[in-house]
């Protein structure tokens, strides 16, 4: 089952829709609570990160009897240093959004640990893609 | 306990209809990451967030509800959409300590 999203980087008040989607199909696949939480934490960090860092993007969900693969694209500045973007508490995110919560410095690392695979393609200018692997077990 | 049995129990204001979800816990922070990772399923959430995208925090975890601590107003597009979504946001005049003790007596 493939499912795409457009992710409006005009909306804040959108952001984290496409993961809400996503959960609820998953459920009414039968896929285990478990699995579905993270897969909830990795793709609602993602999308956010979109949202937040890359001006908005896109959301691409391909479930299989095995696994759950999901990519999020931006079209954003990309990460400079993304070692520095994997360390818990680093943030380039402005004050405005560090007021509603977010910028906390832990999205990158709450994907990496409740993902079976993480990879991520970005460069300064170049917007990022994130491809997220969860196992289902 | 249900949510709306804690809302009476705590002098509490219930902002949505419904409040028929059991409460399993309660969780208290204003961090969304920290939240998506440590709410778990069933708690009540104490949070000083009040915008629309706390909802999909609360939806994503599966908490109870929400509740607003110290008598902060609770934006009206917040309660609106939390009414359609079916998540109860939950008004308190209490602050986020007096709410976890209150909450963890009333839940022990």
């Amino acid at each position: 089952m493939k499912l795409d999203y457009r992710i409006d980087g005009n909306n804040f008040d959108m952001a984290g829709e496409a993961s809400s989607s996503v959960k609820k199909t998953l459920a009414q696949l039968g896929v285990s609570p478990p699995v579905i939480k993270r897969v909830a934490i990795s793709m609602y960090e993602a999308e956010i990160n979109a949202f937040i860092h890359g001006g908005g993007g896109s959301a691409h969900v391909d479930i299989d009897s095995s696994r759950i693969e999901i990519i999020i694209e931006d079209a954003g500045t990309g990460i400079p240093d993304l070692d520095l973007a994997m360390q818990e508490g680093w943030s380039t995110a402005n004050e405005q959004v560090r007021k509603m919560g977010f910028g906390a410095g832990m999205g990158l690392p709450n994907i990496k640990k409740n993902a079976d695979v993480l990879e991520i393609e970005t460069a300064p200018g170049q917007g990022t893609k994130v491809k997220i692997i969860i196992d289902i077990k | 306990m249900k949510v709306k049995e804690l809302a009476q129990s705590l002098g509490a204001q219930l902002l949505t209809s419904g409040g028929d979800a059991e409460v399993t816990g309660v969780y208290a922070c204003d961090l969304l990451s920290r939240v998506m990772s440590g709410c778990e399923e069933g708690n009540a959430w104490i949070t000083v967030q009040t915008h629309l995208n706390v909802l999909a925090v609360a939806e994503l975890d599966e908490a109870s509800c929400i509740i607003v601590p110290e008598g902060i107003t609770v934006e009206a597009g917040t309660a609106e959409k939390a009414e359609e979504q079916g998540i109860a946001i939950l008004s308190s005049e209490m602050t986020t300590y007096e709410l976890c003790w209150k909450i963890h007596q009333l839940l022990a």
